[in-house]
Formats: C-alpha cells, sequence, structure tokens
C-alpha cells in the first residue's frame, strides 16, 4: 500500500515586489500533525511535489501553542493560526496564502506593526505613577475580573482585521483589537483615567464610527474575544463623549 | 553633565522588559533589540502563575519559607544571597503587578486569588487564567509602549543579536546585530548590554520553548569569553502533551487544582479510562509521597513517571504516556481557573480533558544553567549584564514551579539599575572599541555560510542534535552515553562545517538565520554535555544511577564552563556556592 500522504500548496513570494506564485508539495503524513509541522518537513526537505529543489518556507511562528499570535496566515481561504491547523482536519490540498491585508515580507511572512501603532494611539495601558513598591492596588471584585480577562487574552494576531470588511486603506479603521484593548484598560481602575484620550483617538476618521458591525471579526477571532460588545460598549462611550465634548467646547 | 548612559537590551521577554522599565524610569536611553515583537515572546507560553509569599491565605506563609522552599526545592545549589533577595521582593512585584493591571484572578471579597504549585505547602502562587505568562508580558510591553512613545525606548524588533563588541581590554562597547529582513549585520555602540535572550529548549530539538529559544545569544558570549554556569542542570516537566512539531506543556496548575496522576494497574488494560475503577488504579505519585502526592517538585515526578512506564512497563497501551486525570473536578471549576490550558489540550489533540483523562509524558521545559553572572547580574565580560532563563542565578538543581516568572521580573529589576551605575562610570572608549574588526567578523561568517557549497541539510542536522540530547541528558544519565553524545556532537559540528543553504538568497531568509543559530546550539550542547558527564552524583534534575546520592562534599559547587579557543571545545571550572543563610539538609519529599 502506498504511504499516505499530505498534498500542500503554498503561494509564495521571493520579496515585497516580486510576483507570486504557487509551489505544490506532498509530505508523508504523521498523525497529529499541523500546518506548522508540514513546513517543517518542507525545510528538512525542501523539494517540491514533482522533485524540483526550492527553498524552505518563510512564516512567522514562535509559541505553536496560539497564545503568541505570530503564525497568522489564509489556510484554504481562511483568516487563522497555523499552529492550531490541524492537517487531519483540513481538506486538500491544503491551500496556504499571507494575510492580504498587510505589508508582505516574504511567502507567508506579513508586516502587522500597525496594530502595535493601534495601540499607542490608544494608550492601551495603566498609567502608573512608577515601578516602586506602592504597597497593594485597588480591590477588584471577580465580576470585573471577568469582564476583563476575556479581552486581555488578545494575541495581536490581526485576523480580525485581515476579515473586517471596513479595515483598508481607504477608511484608515484601526480595527476591533485595538478597539477590544482601550475597552480593557477604560474598565480597570486606575486605567480610566485616560478613558477621555482613548474616546477621541476612537472619534472621527479611522475611527470607531468605520465599524459596519458586520460581526466578522468575532467569528475569525482565535481566543473567542467578545469584540461585538466591546465595540458596542465603546462606541457608546465615544457617542456620550462626543455629546459632552459639546457642551464643553 | 555628561550624557545619559546607552544601554542596550536584548530581549523582549519578561525580564528584557522589566530590566527596559527601570533604565527608562530611571532616565536611561535603551535600545531594545528582539527577533520577535516582544509581544510575541516566549514568557507568553507561561501559564500556571508566580510564586510571592503574600500570605493571603491565613497559612502563616512568609519570604523566609518561600526562600526555604527554593533553595531546598533546588537541591542547595542555588547562591541564596540572591534566592533571599529575590523571595524579599516578590509581594512587592505582584502588587506591582497588580497596579499595572494584570488581571489576576480574584477572592470573592477582592482579593488576589492564590493556588498551590509544585514543592510547597502553601497557595502562594498568583494566576490570570491559565495564562498568567502572557498576562505579566503584556502589562510589561504596555508600559513599555508608553515609554517608546515617549521616546525613552526605541525598538528593534526583527533583529537578531549575533555577537557582543569587545574593545581590547575585553570590556563590552555594544551589539553586532543583523536585520532578519534585509540581512544586513550592523553595530550598535552601548555603555552596557543586558542579554536576556530566554531558554536554550531548541538545543533539545523538541521541547515546551518556544521556536526562538535557541540559547544562539548566550552560546556567542560563551564563545567570547563568558562563562556559562550550571549548564547540566536541565528541567524535564513532567506534563507535558507529546506532539509533531513541539511538547506542549500541560501546566503544573492542572495539578495545583487537584488534578491526579496515575495508570492502569493491569499492563495493557484495554478499558476506556474513566470506566476503570479506582481500585484497579495505581496513584503512584500518592502512594510514594503522601505528604506532597501529585504536588512533589517536577524532578520528582519526571522520575516516576519514568520509572512506571520504563521499569513497570505500566505506561498506556505500553506507550510512554501516563494519565493526568481531571475529569473528577466539576465543569465550572475548571473552567474558571483552567481554560486556557484545557483549551491547549483540546485544539491540539482533541479530546476533551473535562471528559477524558489526558495523556501526557515528561519534555524538556527550561534550563536552571545559563550565563554566569554575580550578584549585580553582571558576566565575568565587564559591561555584559544577563537576565531571566538566559543566566543561572536562582533555581539552583531545580527550579520550583512558578519560580521563573518571578525570577525574571526581578533580575530584570536588579539589572537596570546596576547596568546604569556601571555604563556611568564607565571610561570613554577609544576609537571604535572594536566595532568595525567585529561586523567584518560577522560578515565573513555571513558570507562564508550562504556561499558553501556542501550537501548537509541543516534542519537535519538539529533533528539529530536534538534525538541524542534527550536521550541521553535529560531525565537518566550515564556517562557512557553521555560520552556519546558528545562525540555526536563533534560529528554534527563537522558535518555542520559541509552545510547547505537551500536558500541562498538576502531577504528575510529564515534558514540562513537558522543555520547561524545552530552553530551556536552546537557548541552549547556540549557544555551541557560534558557538564552531565563531570558531575557524578546525583541532584535535583541531574540524576546518574551509578551515583544516586547528593555529594556535597565533592559537588557542592557552582559548574563553570568556559570556552577554549584553540581547543574549539569547553573547559571546566567550579566555584564554591552561597549558603551563609540556610545549612544543607537532605532533600526528601
Ligand atoms: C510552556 C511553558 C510554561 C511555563 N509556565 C511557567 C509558569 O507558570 N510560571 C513560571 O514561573 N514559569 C513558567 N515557565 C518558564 C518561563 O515562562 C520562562 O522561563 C520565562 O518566561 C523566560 O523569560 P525570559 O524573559 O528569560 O525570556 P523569553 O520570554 O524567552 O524572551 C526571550 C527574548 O529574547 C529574544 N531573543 C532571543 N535570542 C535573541 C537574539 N539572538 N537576538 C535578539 N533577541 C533574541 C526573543 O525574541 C525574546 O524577546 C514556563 C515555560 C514554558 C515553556
Ligand atoms: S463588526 Fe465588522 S466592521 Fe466592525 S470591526 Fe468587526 S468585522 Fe469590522
Ligand atoms: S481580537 Fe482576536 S482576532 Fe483580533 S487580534 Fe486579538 S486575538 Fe486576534
Ligand atoms: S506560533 Fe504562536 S500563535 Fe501560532
Amino acid at each position: 500500500m502506498a504511504e499516505r500522504t499530505v498534498k500542500i500548496e503554498i503561494k509564495r513570494q521571493s520579496s515585497p515586489d516580486s510576483s507570486p506564485h504557487w509551489d505544490k508539495f506532498e509530505l508523508p503524513h504523521r498523525p497529529g500533525m499541523n500546518v506548522i509541522s508540514a513546513m517543517m518537513e518542507i525545510a528538512a526537505n525542501p523539494y517540491t511535489a514533482d522533485g524540483k529543489e526550492t527553498t524552505p518556507i518563510a512564516y512567522d511562528s514562535n509559541c505553536l501553542e496560539e497564545i503568541c499570535g505570530s503564525c497568522a496566515m489564509l489556510i484554504n481561504g481562511k483568516a487563522r493560526m497555523a499552529c492550531t491547523a490541524l492537517v487531519d482536519k483540513l481538506d486538500q490540498p491544503i491551500k496556504l496564502e499571507p494575510l492580504s491585508k498587510f505589508p508582505l515580507v516574504r511567502d507567508l511572512s506579513v508586516d502587522r506593526s500597525v496594530l502595535f501603532e493601534n495601540l499607542k494611539a490608544v494608550k492601551a495601558w495603566v498609567p502608573i505613577d512608577g515601578t516602586y513598591d506602592l504597597g497593594p492596588g485597588e480591590r477588584i471584585f471577580p465580576q470585573v475580573q471577568e469582564e476583563r480577562y476575556p479581552l486581555s487574552r488578545c494575541i495581536s494576531c490581526c485576523c480580525c482585521m485581515e476579515v473586517c470588511p471596513q479595515f483598508n486603506e481607504s477608511t484608515g479603521f484601526v480595527g476591533a483589537a485595538t478597539i477590544a484593548q482601550a475597552q480593557l484598560f477604560n474598565e480597570h481602575p486606575a486605567g480610566k483615567v485616560l478613558k477621555e484620550e482613548r474616546l477621541h483617538a476612537l472619534m472621527g476618521d479611522g475611527g470607531i464610527q468605520e465599524c459596519g458591525y458586520a460581526q466578522n471579526c468575532v467569528q475569525a477571532c482565535p481566543k473567542q474575544l467578545p469584540l461585538t460588545k466591546a465595540i458596542s460598549d465603546v462606541g457608546r462611550d465615544v457617542m456620550v463623549q462626543a455629546v459632552k465634548d459639546a457642551f464643553t467646547r | 553633565m555628561p550624557a545619559a548612559p546607552k544601554i542596550i537590551v536584548v530581549g523582549g521577554g519578561l525580564a528584557g522588559l522589566a530590566a527596559v522599565i527601570k533604565i527608562a524610569e530611571a532616565g536611561g536611553k535603551v535600545d531594545l533589540f528582539s527577533i520577535v515583537p516582544v509581544k510575541r515572546s516566549h514568557s507568553v507560553c507561561a501559564q500556571g502563575g508566580i510564586n510571592a509569599a503574600k500570605n493571603l491565605k491565613g497559612e502563616g506563609d512568609t519570604t523566609a519559607q518561600h526562600f526555604d522552599d527554593t533553595i531546598y526545592g533546588g537541591d542547595f545549589l542555588a547562591n541564596q544571597t540572591p534566592v533571599k533577595g529575590m523571595c524579599e521582593a516578590a509581594p512587592g512585584i505582584i502588587d506591582l503587578l497588580d497596579r499595572m493591571g494584570v488581571p489576576f484572578n480574584r477572592t470573592p471579597e477582592g482579593l488576589l486569588d492564590f493556588r498551590r504549585f509544585g514543592g510547597t505547602l502553601y497557595h502562594r502562587t498568583a494566576f490570570a487564567g491559565a495564562t498568567t505568562g502572557q498576562q505579566l508580558l503584556y502589562a510589561l510591553d504596555e508600559q513599555v509602549r508608553r515609554y517608546e512613545s515617549e521616546g525613552k525606548v526605541t525598538k528593534y524588533e526583527g533583529w537578531e543579536f549575533l555577537s557582543a563588541v569587545l574593545d581590547s581590554s575585553r570590556v563590552c562597547r555594544g551589539i553586532c546585530a543583523m536585520d532578519l529582513r534585509t540581512m544586513e549585520v550592523r553595530t550598535f555602540a552601548a555603555d552596557a548590554i543586558v542579554l536576556a535572550t530566554g531558554g536554550i529548549g531548541a538545543i533539545f530539538g523538541k521541547s515546551t520553548n518556544s521556536v526562538v529559544c535557541t540559547g544562539s545569544a548566550q552560546s556567542a558570549v560563551y564563545q567570547q569569553g563568558a562563562y556559562y554556569a550550571n549548564g547540566e542542570f536541565i528541567q524535564v516537566h513532567p506534563t507535558s502533551i507529546p506532539g509533531e512539531d513541539k511538547l506542549r506543556l500541560m501546566s503544573e496548575s492542572a495539578r495545583g487544582e487537584g488534578g491526579r496522576v496515575w495508570v492502569p494497574k493491569q499492563l495493557g488494560d484495554k478499558r476506556p479510562a474513566k470506566t476503570i475503577p479506582e481500585g484497579d488504579r495505581w496513584y503512584f505519585l500518592e502512594e510514594w509521597y503522601p505528604k506532597y502526592g501529585n504536588l512533589v517538585p517536577r524532578d520528582v515526578a519526571t522520575r516516576a513517571i519514568h520509572k512506571v512506564v520504563y521499569e513497570h512497563g505500566l505506561g498506556i497501551d505500553g506507550q510512554p504516556m501516563v494519565y493526568l486525570d481531571l475529569t473528577h473536578i466539576d465543569r465550572e471549576t475548571l473552567n474558571r481557573k483552567l481554560e486556557g490550558i484545557l483549551e491547549i489540550y483540546e485544539k491540539f489533540v482533541g479530546d476533551d480533558p473535562r471528559e477524558v483523562p489526558m495523556k501526557i509524558f515528561p519534555g524538556m521545559h527550561y534550563t536552571m544553567g545559563g550565563l554566569w553572572v554575580d550578584f549585580n547580574q553582571m558576566t565575568n565580560i565587564p559591561g555584559i549584564f544577563a537576565a531571566g532563563e538566559a543566566e543561572y542565578n536562582y533555581h539552583g538543581a531545580n527550579r520550583l514551579g512558578a519560580n521563573s516568572l518571578v525570577s525574571c521580573i526581578y533580575g530584570g529589576f536588579v539589572v537596570g539599575p546596576k547596568a546604569t551605575e556601571y555604563a556611568k562610570a564607565l571610561p570613554a572608549m577609544q576609537g571604535d572599541g572594536g566595532a568595525a574588526d567585529e561586523k567584518k567578523r560577522q560578515e565573513e561568517l555571513n558570507k562564508h555560510l550562504i556561499s558553501n557549497a556542501g550537501t548537509e541539510n541543516p534542519f537535519k542536522l538539529w533533528r539529530e542534535l536534538g534525538e541524542t540530547m534527550t536521550k541521553n541528558v535529560t531525565v537518566i544519565r550515564y556517562n557512557k552515553a553521555i560520552k556519546q553524545t558528545d562525540e555526536k556532537i563533534v560529528e554534527l559540528l563537522e558535518r555542520y562545517r559541509n552545510v547547505n543553504l537551500s536558500d541562498k538568497s538576502s531577504w528575510a531568509n529564515t534558514s540562513f538565520a537558522f543555520t547561524r543559530q545552530l552553530y551556536n546550539m552546537l557548541q552549547l550542547a556540549r557544555v551541557v554535555a560534558q557538564g552531565a558527564a563531570l558531575r557524578n552524583e546525583s541532584r535535583g534534575a541531574h540524576y546518574k544511577p551509578d551515583f544516586p546520592d547528593r555529594d556535597d562534599e565533592n559537588f557542592l559547587k557552582t559548574t563553570k564552563a568556559y570556552f577554549a579557543p584553540d581547543a574549539d571545545e569547553p573547559r571546566f571550572e567550579y566555584e564554591a556556592v552561597d549558603t551563609q543563610y540556610i545549612k544543607p539538609r537532605p532533600r526528601k519529599y
């Protein structure tokens, strides 16, 4: 009996300005393998299905347990994490492409630094006085912790932005992840002091108003962040703030 | 007034970020280098929690007790002064993290909740669900982002540290690094540098570590003259999920919350785990260690599992696996306290651990050894500091669960001010401080590697390294097998010269970067293997059946390896351990 194999097709591009092409691979099947282990196998045996020598695939990864957010890509057309993409659960040939809305670096690797810039814009931090010992923080009841914790699990993978119809150059929309992080800090007893600044950063062009509530983001999020709720909470706060601004100006 | 000292921090895990925050807060300027965007550093993987004797459960826990547990757990090999400092600072660190907004789990009164971890009888581990490391790293990352937006920190993400720039008196004057996109090699001047480059899991092929944990940076400075200490002490975590690409950790918190380890008493028992009655199960940890039960320290649990599988032949279905069972705990509690880790099992294995006992086996997890540093976190090369898993200071022969996160942050908090202090007193450098020479050396290495016309695939060499290291230099060690491993590494180094890069491009060439790291892994693997061969005793995680006892007379001492360039291999020295506070006593759980 022929050995069981896995068929994979990968969209490749050697640099941002070269043109893309597809390489086909056929690899020995192993139980429990995921898309990353398939690419590791290609690195150790860099030959395409028709026996042509090629180069190892460039892709981002680190934790291999869906917590670092590195390995987002399009797998059979869907934005998701490669390390949790088990080969046995995917239709073959498995098609791998880079995320389409971020500048391409090489093969499956893209530049997602835009999210980190957005996090600066909404001041996604608690402005502590300093790192010296000031004793315990405020008491926080489990109910508040349970609201915040799910938002704090965002791994900055950018899947929510990839699938968002509004996330593109013409709107300049910040995307769901940034809004959720603004909410995370607005809910913290000391993080709250920057709430007004955060809301201002989310007003106007590219801000929360761009969101069409299409909810693609919630479905794509590998960490099941309550994005719809965060967006509607922040949306409401932004509106209240806008009214306040109108009266105090 | 002299210009503010310029400090480079390499690595943006907990240790690196903690150092950056302290330096920036004191007004220093920091350049922060990291292979991956710092928010994606390995520290995000930590699941279980972080230790501090806050004594919020009315148990009478104290920092002195934390200190004693850590020293005892480390089998008396850790220098006691830094460990004492860490345990005393830990409660303040938890408070600070809390103020930074870490969503720690809470008690009904709104106080921090604590769980139990291995090697202690107290509830001493603060946690944020089952993703504590992620939450802690993000908290520090956010503070660093704040400093970045104020212009106090400049990040170089996607840059790899290649080596230190040393002047003619072997004083560090900066670093040589490579841009992982353009592959450009550059030097950066600094008055002091901090290496916070994490663990070395990749030397063992598959481990619980992240992909970039290769130890390449530590190895590079070791080859430049830095001591590497206690390299032979490698922690193998008792409970990991075997996988094709990596071994995924099943956190100790699963046992902290009541998880029980067992195997069927009957060899080849084919019944589904849940239908096997209590009487036919062997809870061997509870039987052998009635006091600590499933929460004995990691080295003890790991050896017990090995024994059950390999000596009693009782692995599940004859495979090297045992059950870790949570199914007796109610769903709601499991979801609240352990959701993150249960999800990992579900996603990668496909079974629901709330319904079916998990199948686990020990996996390489952590290095207690690392760059030798003094109590100010400085290596023997002036101006090169180290913190976090990359150095050796806090865990002796075995690390207790949840003690690493606190040691990383504490080490970062010590190193920041100490590096600043050192940098302020540093005399100005002569000329370029050796930068041009170092850059040339690295560029030549690169040129040679990329044009090498060999036949060896670097990823295959790596697999072979991982296999031999895992087989012979982890849980149970025999001198003969270790010697064979060292010979194998020498063979791999020889074959490395004949390495062939199928990718010769000079844009985002990941296999090129990996191949460079591989060389450093091979050199460091010899330190681990030879260190293990020389230590003829058993202590903490280092276990030799031929020398089953701890031998304080001959080996209560720190191993210090240094590189002998002419021989192209490590040499070893030993140094007395600081035991001034707690007298060594036999370690019996
Ligand atoms: C799965 C898992 C679970 C764990 N759970 C716990 C726990 O519950 N509690 C606990 O206390 N400990 C735990 N640990 C241990 C703990 O997570 C690590 O020891 C700790 O996070 C290490 O932090 P670090 O800052 O030293 O390094 P890391 O977080 O590994 O960061 C290293 C940094 O260095 C950078 N880097 C590396 N090499 C270079 C280079 N050459 N050039 C430039 N940059 C470089 C990387 O990009 C990264 O930013 C766990 C470990 C694992 C593997
Ligand atoms: S709800 Fe729709 S438009 Fe709004 S962020 Fe999500 S995907 Fe984008
Ligand atoms: S919100 Fe979800 S999808 Fe978006 S970046 Fe965070 S984890 Fe990824
Ligand atoms: S590699 Fe970290 S999320 Fe996939």
